[in-house]
């Protein structure tokens, strides 16, 4: 076995060493009908490398990727090219092989780059603080309605029409277990400022996303204003961190909260995960923040150093009371994240914000040229619903087939959404002007 | 050409100077590094990328005004920065890492490269179903690995971590409890002290109340402070037990708990963070368990990367299985198929936890380390991980006061009954540090007071155990007579100890530009 180390001479050494004949004596205190003769059936036996990336390998051959194909799949994982020293750094084994820094003498490597990581979210959402990562963008979004009820201690939060439906249900879900009544807005394109006419002085939270699961692009600070005015919160969400570069940030808008999905910066696509959730909020509120927090401080001889702080929050010093049961966050996408925007620096971002832009100016462009085909966002950054004559299903079957990935169909996310001729399609810098043309060519033909 | 040697000192000079401050800050190997935002410049960038045309037409003015100003590096600036930071981290693939409850094992290669095919890696989550049915395939066999191995019929694969599984395997038993229409009663959740963190805060989180169970002599749940909490059973909600437990011991009375959490009409929630220690060899499905999270950063050595991504797939019972939360994978004729929404079959489902199907880059991962196991290999680490165990509690028990009696499983626990007044773990940990080790597990599990948790895992040889072992016996006869120079340790770390206080007094949680009077004072 080439992952153990223990030779049957040092087995029997060890055993003598201990006291014990066996290892079986190790498992005295396991219910005699819970103890296994042998090894459990049903399961093959150890296979070396070679066979192992056979197995693999085949079943990886069995997928359509998302560099094969023309691609315009979004809906809250985009396609961005990521360069090949982000992939070299979380590599190094003294970032990939480490646990979260409780002993900060021997992980200050992971300490400053997650300072760094905070510094840049902070920036990037034009908010005071953010924290080291969450999971995803969807559960950031839950911890962020049920934060929002501890700040105000109030119990209700209300999500706008256009949430990435899975984030909806995440946080319908945390919420209602926690007694907490989920009011969700009717489906709409365009309808984020509708929250502002929904906000009461129960109201902990009103929940807007922009770009939205459409992609419509919305200035909220009308919502945030009416928020305040009642003494609730805004909780801004967004999918796709690069748009951050160009569109309003939260923070602008008079955000409290802002969450997201940062997978678009430094990460792949990986089928959904791992992801990395982002996670900021104005200073008054950092103390009733989830998760991890890197501090800096100073060392016993006064040199710069950083720790994980403000650590009465969570759930290995307070149990019960902490604001979160987060233990284990998304460190190393995190990495991921803070190395692909060190390479691209501010304005390296502002460049490629545009550039997905103008990839989806083109793509609708060239959509909307043909008969039958409508855009039905108003406003939006890199990715956009539009209507043809035929069922959505239909269609993406039909580009399918054409080997061409169109985006994803709107009655996937929202089954009851009457929204059956609605499909949903992304553009980045990856995007080239062949995949543009052969979209349009097929979708031509189809509809 | 050979080296030229005439005139160049080829012995070394013996000299008792040392050097402490260097001009540059670099002591040798470890080169000073700054903060990004102190090396690099927002004109800066490491990524060529076309020049835009500067079109924003189709934005409808929602753009933003102020810039990040954040710096960017180009690329080899930037790989010197992480390459200098990484120096600073300590890692399993260094040296030994004995964190108790943390299970760092070494974390194969293989994975990383099966993990990083492109087949799995650029996949996207809405893509057609037809177009991933190799993903949704390796879904479905490490799922039956997963059912197999814990002898449970069914599991959520969409958990992102431990705690995350906690959650789900929580509100199955809450919507198991609405179905029966007792959710508005049944509200009591029985927490051993010695449990993870997660686990009452998990609780809270689901909208439980924690009644906390006292631990006994032997570090078990203390069977008479159960019985008590059992006396009124009509607000009983479940138990949370891991088992092993925490003080790294198998919990001997456990099938007697589990018939009396479903006699009280109560659940029985396994944290199943300790795995490791029984896998291949005990299935827990035998102990009469209903929901348990595994954690494949843990038991299937997906790498911990500083702090995650982990993944925490849970198993569920019959009795939990209806009310598994959406996504699942299931198959038929046609192929692989998801199901995502709460409807037809799923229509008991608790609810979705999370956008798209689950960690997908973790699940290639444990995948490939079950298959190069194997069920004979995977019955061999958890036997090796529990030798490796109580050797280094064989070896230590003698310097170091072990906190219970007996044989342990996975890990072993001390106390700090053995120090001398003024010496705490914290000093002993940090004295590991100079000896070139990850301290273990300090001040955890919290019934044992000072509590040292070491967690050697299966893949060290008794080589580097017995280095370790001879290195805290050296540690533990200072911390026992009363040896205060380890108050100041660690001395040969990249840094010394760091106030911890000051960090939680004062935050500093970014970076800000120095306030001009500070430029000029430079």
């Amino acid at each position: 076995m080439r992952y153990l180390p223990l030779t049957p001479e040092d087995r029997a050494a060890m055993l003598n060493t201990i006291g014990a004949a066996s290892v079986d004596d190790f498992y005295q205190d396991v219910p005699q009908s819970a103890r296994l003769g042998g090894q459990i059936e049903g399961l093959p036996n150890h296979q070396g490398e070679l066979a192992v990336e056979r197995h693999m390998s085949r079943l990886a051959a069995l997928n359509t990727t998302a560099s094969d194909v023309p691609f315009f799949v979004g809906c809250g994982a985009y396609k961005h090219h990521v360069p090949a020293s982000v992939d070299m750094v979380i590599q190094r084994s003294e970032f990939l092989t480490t646990y979260t820094p409780y002993q900060p003498e021997i992980a200050q490597g992971t300490l400053q780059t997650l300072f760094e990581f905070q510094t840049q979210v902070a920036s990037m959402t034009a908010m005071d603080v953010a924290n080291a990562s969450m999971y995803d963008g969807s559960t950031s979004c839950a911890e962020a309605a049920v934060m929002a009820c501890r700040v105000t201690k109030r119990k209700k939060v209300v999500l706008s029409g256009g949430i990435h439906p899975h984030y909806a249900a995440a946080t319908r879900l945390l919420c209602e277990a926690q007694g907490i009544e989920v009011v969700q807005l009717p489906t709409a394109v365009d309808g984020e400022l509708e929250l502002a006419n929904h906000v009461d002085e129960t109201t902990a939270c009103v929940i807007g996303q922009s770009p939205n699961v459409f992609g419509t692009v919305t200035d909220l600070s009308s919502v945030a204003d009416a928020a305040h005015e009642k003494k609730a919160l805004l909780v801004s969400v967004f999918t796709e961190a690069v748009s951050l570069g160009l569109v309003t940030p939260p923070g602008e808008m008079g955000a409290d909260i802002a969450v997201g999905e940062g997978q678009s910066i430094g990460g792949a696509l990986n089928f959904g995960g791992p992801y990395v959730g982002l996670f900021a909020c104005t200073k008054k509120l950092v103390r009733q923040m989830p998760g991890r927090l890197c501090g800096e401080t100073v060392d016993a001889e006064g040199k710069r150093g950083f720790v994980l702080t403000l650590s009465t929050r969570e759930q290995h010093i307070r149990r019960d009371k902490a604001t979160s049961n987060i233990c284990t966050n998304s460190g190393l996408c995190a990495l991921a994240f803070t190395a692909h925007m060190t390479l691209l620096g501010g304005k390296g971002l502002r460049d490629l914000a545009v550039l997905n832009h103008e990839a989806a100016c083109d793509l609708a462009d060239a959509l909307e040229a043909i008969d039958g085909v409508e855009i039905v966002t108003p406003r939006f950054f890199n990715e956009f619903a539009f209507t043809t004559p035929l069922d959505a299903e239909a269609v993406i079957a039909m580009l399918e087939e054409r080997g061409i990935l169109g985006g994803v169909r709107a009655s996937r996310l929202l089954p009851n959404g009457q929204m059956n001729n609605v499909i949903i399609a992304a553009a980045t810098e990856c995007t080239t002007e062949e995949d543009i043309e052969a979209y349009a060519a097929a979708l031509k033909e189809i509809v | 050409m050979g080296m030229q040697t005439i005139g160049r000192p080829t012995a070394p000079f013996a000299s008792d100077a040392i050097a402490n401050d260097t001009i540059s800050g670099s002591r040798g190997l470890l080169q000073h590094e700054g903060l990004i935002f102190e090396v690099g410049s927002p004109d800066k960038t490491g990524v060529d990328l076309p020049k835009p045309k500067g079109r924003t037409d189709r934005l409808g003015g929602v753009a933003r005004k102020v810039d990040t100003g954040l710096p960017g590096l180009t690329e080899p600036e930037a790989v010197r920065h992480y390459m200098r930071l990484s120096q600073r981290n300590y890692a399993i693939d260094l040296g030994f890492f004995p964190l108790g409850s943390c299970t760092m094992k070494h974390n194969p290669r293989l994975n990383e490269k099966a993990a990083r095919l492109p087949g799995f890696a650029d996949i996207h989550p809405m893509q057609p179903q037809s177009t991933v049915q190799g993903a949704l395939a390796l879904i479905d066999e490490l799922a039956t690995w997963l059912k197999t191995l814990t002898g449970m019929p069914a599991v959520a694969m969409s958990p992102k971590a431990g705690a995350h599984g906690e959650l789900c395997g929580m509100l199955a038993i809450r919507q198991a409890l609405i179905a029966r229409g007792e959710a508005g009663t049944r509200k009591r959740v029985l927490v051993p002290a010695s449990a993870h963190g997660t686990n009452p805060a998990t609780a809270i989180q689901c909208g439980f109340i924690v009644d906390e169970i006292k631990a006994d002599a032997r570090g078990r749940v203390d069977m008479d402070d159960f019985k008590r909490k059992l006396e009124h059973t009509d607000d009983v909600a479940g138990i949370m037990l891991t088992n092993p437990n925490t003080c790294g011991l198998f919990e001997t009375d456990i099938k007697e708990i589990a018939d009396l959490i479903h006699d009280a009409g109560g659940y029985f929630y396994c944290d199943g963070a300790n795995f490791n220690a029984i896998v291949g060899r005990v299935r827990p499905g035998d102990l009469g368990i209903d929901a348990m999270h595994i954690n494949l950063h843990k038991t299937f050595s997906t790498p911990h990367g500083g702090g995650g991504p982990g993944s925490g797939p849970t198993v569920l019972s019959d009795a939990l299985a209806p009310f598994a939360p959406v996504p699942y994978v299931t198959y038929d004729n046609d192929g692989y198929h998801l199901i995502e929404q709460i409807e037809g079959e799923a229509s008991d489902a608790f609810g979705r936890m999370v956008a798209f199907h689950g960690q997908m880059g973790m699940f290639v991962r444990a995948l490939a380390y079950m298959l190069s196991h194997g069920a004979d290999g995977l019955k061999q680490v958890a036997e090796d991980a529990v030798l490796n165990a109580n050797y280094v509690q064989a070896r230590l028990k003698n310097v170091m006061t072990p906190a219970f009696d007996g044989f342990c499983m996975h890990e072993a626990l001390f106390s700090d009954a053995f120090t001398a007044d003024g010496i705490e773990t914290i000093d002993i940990a940090k004295a590991l540090i100079d000896e070139g080790y990850h301290p273990m597990t300090m001040y955890f599990p919290l019934v044992v007071h000072g509590a040292m948790l070491i967690e050697p895992t299966e893949t060290e040889s008794k080589q580097e155990l017995d280095r370790f072992c001879d290195a805290l016996e050296g540690i533990a006869k200072r911390a026992a007579a009363g040896d205060e120079a380890m108050k100041g340790a660690p001395y040969l770390a990249p840094m010394k100890r760091l106030d911890e206080t000051l960090a939680a007094r004062k935050p500093v949680l970014k970076w800000t530009p120095p306030a001009p009077e500070a430029i000029a004072a430079e």
